[in-house]
């Protein structure tokens, strides 16, 4: 297998169990990287993903990993057992659920879950890694956002509010790191058609293949760009939606 | 969600469950019944649908489980694409042994279709390289099937009404390069195809030609015939994986009776300009409508039907010449016209569709009872001469059509999954 000599090396993936971090892991497995480091909470789908990808690229090295998502000490402390073999090229930080909205208004403690797998543990995976690139001087870290984030919507503020959380917190990332070698790439999916979306295809929704997704992330991490919109049309779609004046906005079912 | 297979012929509501991996299908599909497997949603009629009932969709059972780099041998998900395989192994000297005019269909599809390519002659049907599956029965069981067993048999070309085939090991044929030797011959008769055609099968191991269904009896086509090259030839790139798109359907048939008399002329003229000897890469010559994305569309809104035959050998010319004939007449098909033929090999499952003879394959634009009228002309013709329909394809035949043209239906039936239906099972079997 080709390797070009700027192909990112080490990669690890917070959340590689995601469809959409599983399609991006394949890529770099065929563009030839060498190690991967794959971190979820369900050990039994890493193997399944370990074996696909080892078929795919023979030649990579694949660790597989679990861990506490929720609790700040136990990712610093998986972030640094990840960090001291090697500080990884790129890290996609792409964990998350779509919770019920409903259930979130109802129910506090669902409320207060979904914020914190959706908003706090990526920023803190994020603020880790971002730690040890810095002193590494080199590397770079991809979060995976949602146009969700771009404006609160009563169909998923929820989840809205804790996408626009790690919105805010990768640009201040990335103005910290303004000429830094180091770079926060933002990824902001439109809906994707994954596990996490199976019911919204039920009532009808278009949804974009997770395969042309993914290779718009792989593509956008590769070019370092600062918000990756994947499909692209979504910059538009959502340019268009933040600024509606809210007389419109309000009257809209969305 | 309203779901279409590959004609669009309809658009029925369906409770679409996507098995997410192969260990939890178990579960998922314990909560509906009865239900029939979807993967990439190629199949032309209703062998995938099952209006108003559940779908399986088998798209997200895409990952790889092992290959041997010594072997050749390949376990993988029912829902990995032939693409995905040969995409990822054709660099390192491997590929499928029997494809047909698509990669982008799953291995579940091509074995419950018993999919055949080409090169039928030299190396049968896809069921012939399957070394074995894992299948999952709606009562939960799980079998482990290898071939030679009756269950195997049952579900190569079973239509996936035997289980829900969950994982496959396939044997993959070594490969020097992903580059084909080509000959392309005109031909301007039957009796010329049929000596072309067993003038090429020593010596070549890809045989087919297109035919210009308006040519009748008088038959006119281009055959072509191609074998595997050792070697890159010096100068030819791969093409690019760039698709087109048929970005949206046209209000009426793109292919009709105004455009298909000039398009074949205009198709032949291009095509025997090329006549002689080539070379191609593997992906447009064997799979040259991949290139053109939702090509389907170009149909129209009310959908096509392909009807593909298969005529034994013996009365092979003038079953085809009477075929053509009647569509000649009837004004009807499309530039997609295949004839070819398959060789002398017995199908490895109970109702594989290949036999030793002749197979036409044509679109036909619907246009409702005209269609149909001709479609059952054209029955009397395959089964006077012995010959049977390709389930893959179909979306209409009548019941007792298949049971003509396939004998082992009753033992096939004996290993049904009583907790899968499909609308065309419905049709065919009653159930």
């Amino acid at each position: 297998m080709a390797t070009a000599s700027n192909t990112p090396q080490r990669i690890v993936i917070i959340g590689a169990t995601s469809g959409i971090a599983e399609h991006c892991a394949r890529l770099w497995a065929q563009q030839g990287a060498s190690h991967l480091v794959l971190v979820a909470r369900n050990q039994e789908k890493l193997a399944l993903i370990e074996q696909d990808l080892q078929v795919r690229n023979p030649a990579l090295h694949i660790r597989c990993q679990t861990g506490n998502f929720t609790d700040p000490a136990s990712i610093q402390q998986l972030v640094d057992s990840i960090a001291n073999e090697a500080c990884p090229d790129i890290v996609l930080i792409a964990h998350g659920t779509l919770p019920d909205q409903s259930q979130c208004q109802q129910d506090l403690a669902v409320n207060a879950e979904a914020l914190v797998i959706n908003g706090l543990s990526p920023v803190w995976f994020a603020e880790a890694f971002v730690t040890r690139m810095v002193a590494a001087g080199r590397g770079t870290v991809a979060v995976i956002g949602s146009v969700a984030g771009d404006r609160g919507r009563k169909s998923n503020y929820v989840y809205g509010a804790a996408k626009g959380l790690v919105t805010r917190y990768v640009q201040g990332l990335q103005h910290r790191l303004a000429g830094s070698p180091v770079k926060v790439v933002l990824v902001k999916p439109g809906p994707t058609d994954t596990a996490m979306t199976a019911h919204l295809k039920h009532q009808g929704a278009k949804l974009a293949s997770v395969e042309e997704v993914a290779n718009s992330i792989v593509q956008g991490i590769g070019k370092g760009k600062p918000t990756v919109y994947a499909p692209a049309k979504w910059e538009l779609i959502m340019m268009i939606i933040r600024h509606l004046p809210r007389f419109v906005f309000n009257r809209m079912n969305i | 969600m309203k779901v279409s297979s590959w004609g669009r012929l309809s658009q029925d509501k369906h409770h679409v469950i996507s098995l997410s991996d192969r260990h939890q299908a178990a579960g998922q599909i314990q909560q509906s019944n009865p239900g029939i497997c979807f993967g990439n949603g190629r199949s032309y009629g209703d062998v995938c649908l099952n209006p108003n009932g559940t779908l399986w969709q088998t798209s997200s059972l895409n990952r790889f489980i092992h290959f041997d780099e010594q072997t050749g041998r390949l376990r993988c998900e029912a829902g990995v694409l032939l693409r995905d395989i040969q995409r990822t192994l054709v660099p390192r000297g491997w590929m499928l042994p029997v494809t047909p005019g698509t990669q982008l269909i799953t291995i579940g599809g091509a074995i419950a279709n018993d999919v055949h390519g080409k090169n039928h002659h030299v190396l049968g049907s896809f069921g012939d390289h399957v070394h074995a599956f894992r299948l999952l029965k709606t009562d939960g069981t799980l079998l482990d099937c290898l071939p030679h067993t009756d269950l195997f048999k049952a579900t190569i070309g079973g239509m996936g009404l035997t289980g829900i085939i969950l994982d496959a090991e396939l044997q993959l044929r070594a490969i020097k390069s992903p580059w084909l030797t080509t000959d392309t011959i005109p031909y301007h008769s039957l009796d010329e195809f049929f000596e072309l055609a067993d003038a090429s099968e020593q010596a070549w191991e890809h045989t087919v030609s297109w035919i210009d269904c308006l040519s009748g009896s008088q038959a006119r086509g281009i055959f072509l015939r191609a074998n595997h090259a050792d070697a890159a030839p010096a100068g030819k790139k791969a093409p690019s994986a760039k698709q087109l798109n048929m970005p949206l359907t046209p209000p009426l048939s793109l292919v009709n009776g105004l455009s298909l008399r000039p398009f074949n002329e205009l198709y032949y003229r291009l095509q025997a300009r090329k006549a002689g000897a080539g070379v191609a890469h593997y992906e447009p010559f064997s799979y040259p409508l991949d290139a053109l994305q939702h090509w389907n569309r170009m149909y129209g809104p009310r959908g096509f039907y392909q009807y593909q035959c298969v005529v034994p050998r013996t009365n092979a010319r003038d079953a085809i010449a009477a075929l053509l004939d009647s569509i000649r007449h009837a004004g009807a098909g499309s530039f997609l016209a295949v004839l070819k033929t398959f060789g002398e090999r017995p199908g490895p499952g109970l109702l594989s569709f290949p036999m030793p003879g002749a197979t036409l394959a044509l679109d036909f634009p619907n246009k409702g009872s005209k269609t149909l009228q001709l479609f059952s002309v054209l029955d009397n013709i395959v089964r006077e001469a012995g010959g049977r329909l390709y389930a893959a394809k179909d979306a209409r035949m009548p019941a007792d059509m298949f049971a003509a043209g396939y004998p082992n239906v009753p033992e096939f039936l004996t290993h049904r999954d009583p907790g899968i239906s499909s609308a065309m099972s419905r049709r065919l079997f009653g159930s």
